[in-house]
């Protein structure tokens, strides 16, 4: 935690500037990986589509960019507001499924949506775009610099993953857990579960979104491959590593896989082979993930599987 | 008899040709103690989804308290004051003893959107759910996991959580299926403890039980009503002799 305050001062010592944006991606990662596993671990919605908020939050940039709107808090807004529209309407539907069909299903938006993308030519279509600049604080905070951008996604992060703590633990995360664990019992107990639980999916949506905002602020581009339905499933495997139900597990679970990404493809091209035994090796060994492993203890009220 | 808490007037559910329910008329008066007996495959379970609102009924009418709840979804009933053991025990086994019966206890204590605080530290409801497990015998349990208590201890969770929902009327589905002799005591005391103090529908296989606690009792073979009545007419009606209790009348 200190060492990722310290990111950019080490990434100055080191002369490695490429640092600072990297661990930029990791900490919006990180948000992206805790909104889904807000939904996943707590709430038990395998959301195969959630790199669908990334991009719509990173299309609400750069369409504001595009016509001259530069304020950062607007873009936030706007980003987590649109992702939020696109859940609701996403969860609407799926949450009418269960089991493989919500999987399925938030999967087939998400397509949806990076084909929107590709069909966008005013906005670049298939290639993406680059944006001009990046969100402007009111002056104050000069995006320009990657040490600025780096502590403004590593604050929201913070209290993003601070909001989530809460929520898990109020009135409301208790619906949620309880209907993971026994919906039809707590239908019988008198809760209309379907609409927490969309309430779940829309914050989830709309968190993620502003970790998309982010990216393309990083990036100065935005393209419909944010959406590809792989980025999905990279989300999900980052809270599977990192131990799911936890939210811990997911940032750290997102911290471990791009780095290990990134290391592995130095050493070779055939990467991708040695990240998946690494992860069944976690998945085999280690349940409740690097996280849960580390901490050997179970943590309250948060383990992934059902027992007996 | 006074004006009846539940009223059921010609209920039928069928499956694929099979008549699960067919044309059950039933009226249960409030705070009436009502058993359902049958043998295996009479549609009790059907019967009970039904009055709970996870099944939808072809035909026929369900009011309770004055109120038309036919169409009413199961989270709206309970909220009317209807709750259901199933007969597998429900429970939420990542969460422990204590934790299940403050989840029940949340239901009635308005909505749920509330987004801060520690829900199942808030002593507004734990405290009352560790009463609710003194009362069936589970305080010293609290903090074990629902899905590590005994069988036993499971299904008493169980009708702890929804007896702390305070319901009007109380859906019992064997609630001493595969129970030790000490277990079923236990039970059998907590509901003997119950009667007349709330509206209970026990669907239940153990004779003595039913024989000892109802004030009326209904028999359901092949989805129809047999016979209801008070448990010595029950006893000597030739009918339910012959289709149900065996002519030995072992009752």
């Amino acid at each position: 935690m200190l060492l990722l305050l310290l990111v950019p001062q080490i990434s100055d010592l080191t002369g490695q500037a490429y640092y600072i944006g990297f661990f930029t991606r990791v900490v919006a990662f990180a948000i992206a990986a805790v909104s889904l596993d807000l939904i996943l671990g707590f709430g038990g919605m395998v959301s195969f589509g959630h790199a669908a908020y990334l991009g719509v939050g990173a299309y609400a940039l750069g369409i504001l960019l595009r016509h001259g709107v530069t304020n950062a808090l607007v873009h936030l807004l706007v980003a987590m507001a649109a992702s939020a529209l696109v859940a609701l309407l996403i969860g609407a539907v799926s949450l009418r499924t269960k089991g493989i069909y919500f999987i399925m299903i938030t999967l087939a938006f998400s397509q949806m949506l990076y084909y929107l993308g590709v069909s966008l030519s005013a906005y670049g279509g298939d290639d993406g775009m680059s944006l001009p600049a990046r969100s402007d604080f009111f002056g104050v905070l000069d995006f320009a610099s990657d040490t600025a951008l780096y502590y403004f996604a590593f604050g929201m992060f913070v209290i993003f993953f601070w909001i989530s703590r809460h929520l898990v633990m109020s009135r409301f995360g208790v619906v949620i857990r309880g209907t993971k664990s026994n919906e039809r019992r707590m239908i019988a107990l008198g809760y209309p579960t379907y609409r927490y639980q969309l309430l779940a999916f829309v914050i989830s949506g709309a968190m993620c979104g502003a970790a998309g905002m982010l990216l393309a602020n990083q990036a100065l581009y935005v393209s419909p491959s944010l959406m590809q339905w792989s980025r999905s499933g990279e989300l999900l495997v980052m809270v599977l590593l990192g131990g799911m139900g936890t939210l811990y597990g997911a940032a750290v679970g997102s911290l471990v896989l791009m780095i290990l990404e990134k290391l592995l493809s130095h050493v070779t091209d055939h990467w991708p082979i040695i990240l998946g035994l690494i992860l069944v090796t976690v998945v085999r060994f280690a349940k409740r993930g690097i996280f849960g492993w580390l901490t050997q203890t179970r943590p309250a009220h948060a383990n992934g599987k059902k027992d007996g | 008899m006074a004006e009846a808490l539940l009223h059921v007037q010609n209920l039928t559910k069928r499956f694929d040709g099979l008549t699960a329910s067919d044309g059950i008329d039933i009226d249960i008066a409030d705070r009436e103690f009502h058993a359902v007996i049958g043998p295996n495959g009479a549609g009790k379970t059907t019967l009970v989804s039904q009055l709970m609102g996870e099944l939808e009924p072809d035909e026929g009418t369900i009011k309770f308290a004055g109120r038309d709840v036919t169409r009413a979804s199961a989270n709206a009933r309970a909220l009317l004051g209807i709750a259901r053991s199933f007969q597998i025990s429900s429970v939420f086994p990542e969460f422990s003893a204590i934790e299940n019966v403050s989840i029940a206890i949340q239901a009635r204590s308005g909505h749920s959107f509330r987004f801060w605080g520690d829900a199942l530290r808030d002593p507004a409801i734990c405290e009352p759910a560790l009463a609710a497990l003194e009362q069936v015998g589970l305080a010293d349990r609290a903090q074990v996991l629902a899905g590590h208590l005994a069988y036993g201890e499971k299904r008493a969770l169980e009708l702890s959580m929804v007896l702390a929902a305070r319901p009007r009327l109380l859906l019992l589905d064997e609630p001493m299926a595969g129970m030790g002799n000490q277990e079923s005591v236990r039970i059998l005391r907590l509901l003997a403890a119950l009667k007349g103090s709330v509206t209970v529908l026990l669907v239940e296989h153990d004779m003595k039980t039913v024989f000892a606690l109802a004030d009326r009792i209904s028999v359901l073979v092949y989805g129809r009503i047999l016979a209801t009545g008070r448990p010595e007419d029950i006893r000597v009606n030739q009918d339910v002799r012959t289709a149900y209790l065996g002519d030995s009348g072992s009752a």
